[in-house]
């Protein structure tokens, strides 16, 4: 028989602010020695009270704009009671019938095609406890608390199970990260704990409605542990559901190392919340004009800025998805656009100039440095890259330009700087490459001998001795053009 | 409704208490007391009325999002049954992976 997978994602986002939920703790808790910014609120010390962190809502309701959620008038807190030790008051403040994003949806690219997913909810709630789970000398087995991350606000968005395969989970989950970074809510990193995620999987025969019990996942820290975690539970449910046998609906946690997913003991986990509004917390009321000036804030989100570099620079789509996938990367694209130096190039030619740098050596750099664009940026702004492109274009090869723009990452210098004082500028002479050419013929016989016998590629390496002569300060167009006339005329 | 022994055992385990037989009993039967006054309270007409999560006039209470100085480790651990290391010493948590 064939089936269909069916997942649905569940995603905490850690909020960006500088309090916690409910107290006014730092959130800057995570190089801190334990229970370092704790106080009597987020302890739950008998006779505090919770007071809502303004920006902790803003971040959600702007989140949830961007995920095209209705915004109700009328929002509140509820608590959810779970015995557990990573929660101080023996239940943690969530919201419940009332959350302050609904009914919203992401778009994302599947197989080519635009699909889109239907967002459930987006609410508001707070982190838990870290707890450390030990054993002692004679055996016995304890844990250790660190309130530190107890408290800090958390955003839970919950996605439909429209997701059919771990493509499209994967594809929806760094389109999420790509509009909470945008929004610049969170840091959304997912193996630092301030994006996470679980998973519901089920399979459905095909033609049918019916899914069978399914499988909540959790333990994936990074996007390929997700990836691969659900390739690995719809193969599992396959399996079983092919051999007769029945499913259940369990919990089950993804271990890295052995590549698998194991039950949870779901009984242990009975889900018994008891929810009930929080007393403590009096109701939020959202005016609509509010839900107006925080949407006429949002800044253009992902999907809208690729769809506009398209249209207003020409680039591919692929480069335009890359281009914009962080703002910041966008940003600097569209700054190194704006600069004087770029403005010596043709018009039509910028973009996919700077495209093609900020892709390519660009990036091969950051990824060699593990930078991101906005360390690059400040050794190497916009304006040095403008002028370095506009280099590559007259005074030194491609080859040497990627070698300068090391330098310049290396040493802060500019490109027209570097150049001049190693050198670098190509040899406009023709009269010197001519005599490199002639002296290169001249000491290399066997290769010379093998291109008149008809081996063409021995042309590349008689190149590559001229290049080597001028220190790739050469054409290599004209050193090959140079190369020919003379080897076929004599 | 009753409450049956059954549902005050699951009740008591949600709540981490530990009951005696006798503790059971009683409390079953006061529970079904509760319940039954509850039942009465649900013939009241409110079909015009809101549903309230809230039994005080207040709403939109807020703080700025404004960093301040925490409790010193000291303080925080002052009660603590068990400490080690700055932590919290607790009984084992089920470790699941």
């Amino acid at each position: 028989m064939n089936f269909e997978t069916v997942i649905g994602l569940e995603v905490h986002v850690q909020l960006l602010t500088k309090s916690k939920m409910f107290c006014s703790c730092s959130t800057e808790y995570s190089d801190a020695p334990p229970n370092t910014f704790v106080c009597p609120v987020c302890l739950a010390l008998p006779g505090t009270l919770p007071v809502i962190n303004q920006q902790a809502v803003e971040y959600t309701i702007m989140t949830a704009l961007a995920l095209h959620c209705h915004i109700p008038g009328y929002t509140k807190f509820d608590r959810k009671n779970y015995p557990y030790p990573d929660l101080m008051k023996g239940y943690q403040i969530s919201q419940y019938d009332a959350p302050l994003g609904q009914r919203g949806w992401l778009d994302i690219e599947a197989n080519d095609q635009r699909k889109r997913i239907g967002i459930t909810r987006v609410h508001l709630e707070e982190d838990v406890a870290k707890l450390l789970h030990r054993t002692s000398v004679n055996g016995e087995s304890y844990s250790l608390v660190d309130v530190n991350r107890s408290g800090v606000p958390l955003m839970e968005i919950v996605g439909e199970p429209d997701l059919r395969s771990p493509e499209e989970a994967r594809q929806y989950l760094m389109k999420l990260r790509s509009i909470v970074r945008y929004l610049r809510v969170s840091m959304a990193n997912m193996e630092e704990g301030s994006f996470r995620c679980d998973a519901n999987i089920s399979i459905r025969p095909e033609n049918s409605t019916e899914c069978l019990p399914r499988a909540e996942v959790k333990n994936m820290n990074s996007f390929r542990a997700v990836y691969r975690a659900l390739e690995y539970e719809a193969r599992r449910q396959r399996k079983v559901a092919t051999e007769g046998k029945r499913l259940v609906q369990e919990t089950r946690g993804w271990v890295e190392k052995t590549g698998k997913t194991v039950s949870m003991r779901s009984k242990e986990y009975a889900h018994d919340y008891r929810y009930l509004p929080e007393p403590d917390l009096p109701p939020l009321i959202i005016s609509q004009e509010r839900v107006n000036d925080i949407e006429s804030r949002l800044p253009e989100l992902p999907g809208t800025k690729r769809d506009r570099f398209i249209a207003e620079y020409r680039l591919s789509t692929y480069d335009a998805s890359l281009l914009t996938s962080s703002r910041e990367m966008a940003d600097y694209f569209e700054a190194c656009l704006k600069t004087e130096e770029i403005k010596q190039l043709p018009q039509g030619k910028r973009a996919k100039e700077i495209g093609n740098w900020l892709l390519g050596e660009a990036s091969r750099i950051m990824n060699a440095k593990n930078v991101d664009i906005s360390e690059f940026s400040r050794h190497v702004g916009p304006s040095q890259l403008g002028e370095l492109i506009v280099c590559s274009h007259n005074t030194i090869n491609t080859a040497t330009a990627k070698a300068v723009l090391e330098e310049m990452f290396d040493t802060g210098k500019r490109a027209n700087d570097i150049i001049n004082q190693r050198g670098l500028s190509q040899i406009s002479d023709a009269g010197a490459i001519d005599a490199e050419v002639t002296r290169v013929i001249a000491s290399n016989h066997q290769a010379v001998a093998d291109y008149k016998a008809g081996k063409a590629q021995s042309i590349k390496f008689l190149v590559g001795q001229v290049m080597k002569a001028t220190r790739g300060r050469a054409n290599p167009q004209v050193v090959t053009e140079l190369l020919k006339q003379k080897l076929e005329g004599e | 409704m009753e409450v049956s022994r059954q549902e005050v055992l699951h009740i008591a385990r949600l709540a981490r208490l530990g009951l005696t037989k006798t503790e059971v009993t009683k409390l079953s039967g006061e529970l079904s007391i509760i319940l039954k006054n509850f039942e009465l309270l649900q013939q009241v007409e409110t079909t015009n009325i809101p549903p309230t999560a809230q039994s005080i006039a207040l709403q939109n209470v807020t703080r700025s999002d404004q960093a301040s100085a925490s409790l010193t480790p000291n303080e925080v651990l002052a009660n603590a049954p068990r400490k080690e290391g700055g932590f919290f010493r607790v009984r084992a948590v089920l470790d699941n992976t």
